[in-house]
């Protein structure tokens, strides 16, 4: 493919134990394609590697394996100096305003920074041009521009956090998390303000959460990473309606719900499993310590991921037993 | 109702560079083994409202009113709300790290913890120490005792600051956001675990959070806050399936599901939650409010009784312009 991302065996590690010695692998053999304008999901718990892959793939970390190509380009072997010339086409939207906007700064001057470094040429006034267009194109009232970090709301800084990453007219932006932090109420604003922008301009987008409910009313498409490894992938629709994967199962009967049978529902099936401690298993699936369907082969053979047709992909060896979906697993 | 927790025109100011009121006026009474959930946004005065019942509040805070725990005046001086905390009323906050000292072995805090109750011994304490790790279903609680809290996962964490909070076996726990920093799963798991807590332990909940699907499943009664006022109240099972103040259906209709998700937009509430010390001369909801009209504008509407809830709203649902 020309035009978009490809994502290809991507694997990242870090050092640790003492003196480094040992590797933690925090992304682990990961492919996937995104296409211009297309916005796709990512879908984890905390620790499953999804931050590290969206940092890999804007050059933050290093890759120990596998390749990126951007626009049919490779990026994973630039240098931080001819990964400049990309850098405005790749941005992150982060969960944190706090780490990404400066208290010092006002708003508007925090928006206009990067233009600053990656369009060093452009005139001041042009610059003022484009930092009060994005404002407004983020619904940021021309008041607030003025003040400084503190002095705004929850979702008005994230408005400005996306409006600092759209600022250089990216192509693709990685959203990691981009509403876990704010009030339910406001969350929903954010969402839409970032499905309207990515329609708008056609941009690419992955968008990372922990929460499937608020990953599919976005992304058409979605991947669901455990431990690491992509563990199921595929439209939206036949994913949530159909699930085969039993870690895909468990995130959507997890999905947090307002009407109370389904509550108690939800409370029922949760009700006394162990905490897990968190699962350092050489051999065998990874999810094996917490799947209630698995197999004496789960316990020794990694299952590889698998072509279920329809841009469907699941590891699971059992997968084959269920492919019209696994029930739920909430008890009536 | 004989209440065990009974709180009477509750107000919070802060002084300082933001001079402001952070709960204005609220009333709340809890009977024992109630589960209460406190819902609002950030801002709300929420957590205030939990921080002034126990004397907690920021050195620059000041409680007014009146907060009785089973019978005594918690608002008098200092000393009275310190005496019920730990035995009296336990608490859990969002941040489980934060509640853990970070260079001290676990089973040690708990151990501290477990003596404030009267007549406890050292070898009750610890005790107590083990058979609450056992309660919260951590996997090794023996080895756990030992361990400090950077060696424990979040979830992990979680369970040991909610074994902190009833170590000294509270009547009460104020458990202020206890899953938002969690994953979806383990929010799960956290949850069925304080369901269970407090039927075996015959406790009372007060929980406070931002979202609606997370009480759905715990809680008795909701009150759901609105800039440092309550603005609706009732059961959970009225309030979650007749919300009658536009408020209130609003966060609800927040609230993101896999059911509706297909790629159309999000319901949301429109607007941004007030600063802190905004002034209103009507309702405080008014300026996001979708029934929004002219006595709105005027009057600020009093917590008033209709059908199944209380409610401080001109126009609640079922009434003409609702409609």
């Amino acid at each position: 493919m020309n035009g978009g991302l490809t994502v290809r065996d991507v694997v990242v590690t870090y050092p640790r134990g003492e003196a480094g010695r040992t590797l933690l692998t925090a992304v682990d053999s990961v492919s996937f394609s995104l296409a211009p304008g297309e916005i796709l999901g990512l879908v984890g718990e905390s620790g499953c590697g999804k931050s590290s892959l969206g940092r890999a793939i804007l050059g933050l970390v290093p890759l120990a394996g596998g390749a990126i190509q951007w626009q049919g380009r490779r990026i994973d072997t630039l240098s931080r100096h001819a990964f400049r010339a990309i850098r405005g086409e790749l941005q992150l939207v982060f969960q944190d305003p706090n780490a990404c906007l400066d208290p010092r700064m006002t708003i508007a001057d925090s928006v206009g920074e990067p233009l600053r470094s990656l369009e060093p040429g452009l005139p001041p006034a042009a610059r003022t041009a484009r930092v009060s267009g994005i404002l407004d194109e983020v619904g940021l009232p021309a008041s607030l521009t003025v003040r400084y970090p503190h002095q705004l709301s929850g979702g008005q800084l994230q408005r400005a956090v996306i409006a600092r990453a759209l600022v250089v007219n990216p192509r693709l932006v990685v959203c990691d998390e981009p509403v876990s932090a704010l009030d339910v109420s406001v969350q929903g604003q954010i969402v839409n303000l970032i499905g309207r922008i990515r329609r708008d301009r056609g941009l690419a987008c992955l968008f990372i959460s922990h929460n499937l409910a608020v990953v599919a009313n976005l992304a058409e498409r979605v991947l669901v990473m455990y431990c690491g490894r992509i563990v199921e992938s595929g439209a939206r629709q036949s994913l949530l309606g159909a699930p085969l994967h039993p870690y895909t199962r468990l995130l959507i009967d997890s999905v947090p719900d307002a009407d109370p049978v389904r509550a108690r529902r939800l409370l029922a099936r949760h009700a006394s499993p162990a905490a897990q401690p968190p699962v350092t298993a050489a051999a065998g699936c990874p999810f094996v310590s917490r799947c209630t369907l698995a197999v004496d082969r789960c316990r020794t053979l990694m299952p590889p991921l698998r072509d279920f047709g329809q841009g469907r992909h699941v590891a699971c060896h059992r997968a084959d037993e269920w492919r019209d979906g696994l029930p739920t697993s909430l008890p009536d | 109702m004989t209440a065990m927790l009974d709180v009477r025109g509750l107000t919070v100011d802060f002084t300082g560079q933001r001079p402001h009121r952070a709960v204005d006026g609220v009333d709340l009474a809890l009977a024992p083994r109630e589960r209460l959930a406190i819902v609002g946004e950030s801002g709300s005065g929420k957590s205030q409202l939990l921080l002034a019942c126990i004397g907690l509040l920021a050195a620059n805070g000041r409680a007014a009113g009146s907060v009785r725990f089973d019978g005594n005046e918690l608002l008098d001086g200092a000393d009275a709300a310190a005496r019920v905390r730990g035995s009296g009323i336990g608490f859990v906050f969002q941040d489980a790290g934060g509640s853990l000292t970070p260079h001290r072995r676990i089973g040690e805090q708990m151990v501290e913890v477990a003596l404030a109750r009267r007549g406890t011994s050292k070898r009750d304490a610890a005790g107590a120490a083990l058979d609450m790790l056992e309660r919260v279903r951590l996997p090794d609680p023996a080895g756990t005792l030992a361990r400090y809290p950077h060696e424990l996962s979040g979830g992990m964490r979680q369970r040991v600051a909610i074994a902190l909070a009833l170590v000294a076996r509270p009547r009460l726990l104020f458990a202020d956001e206890p899953t938002t920093a969690l994953d979806v799963t383990v929010q799960a798991e956290v949850m069925a675990l304080m369901a269970e807590l407090c039927d075996g332990l015959g406790m009372a909940l007060v929980l406070v959070t931002h979202d609606l699907g997370v009480v759905a499943a715990l809680a008795d009664r909701i009150a759901v806050m609105y800039a440092g006022r309550i603005v609706e109240e009732g059961t959970a099972s009225a309030l979650l399936s007749h919300p009658a103040h536009p408020y209130t259906a609003g966060l609800l209709a927040s609230v993101p599901r896999l059911s509706g998700a297909t790629g159309g937009e999000l319901p949301t509430i429109a607007g941004q939650p007030p600063a802190p010390g905004m002034t209103f001369a009507g309702c405080r909801f008014e300026p996001r409010c979708p029934r929004s009209a002219e006595p709105c504008r005027v009057t600020d509407p009093p917590l008033e009784a209709r059908a199944a809830v209380r409610v401080a709203c001109h126009f609640p649902a079922g009434s003409e312009r609702a409609r």
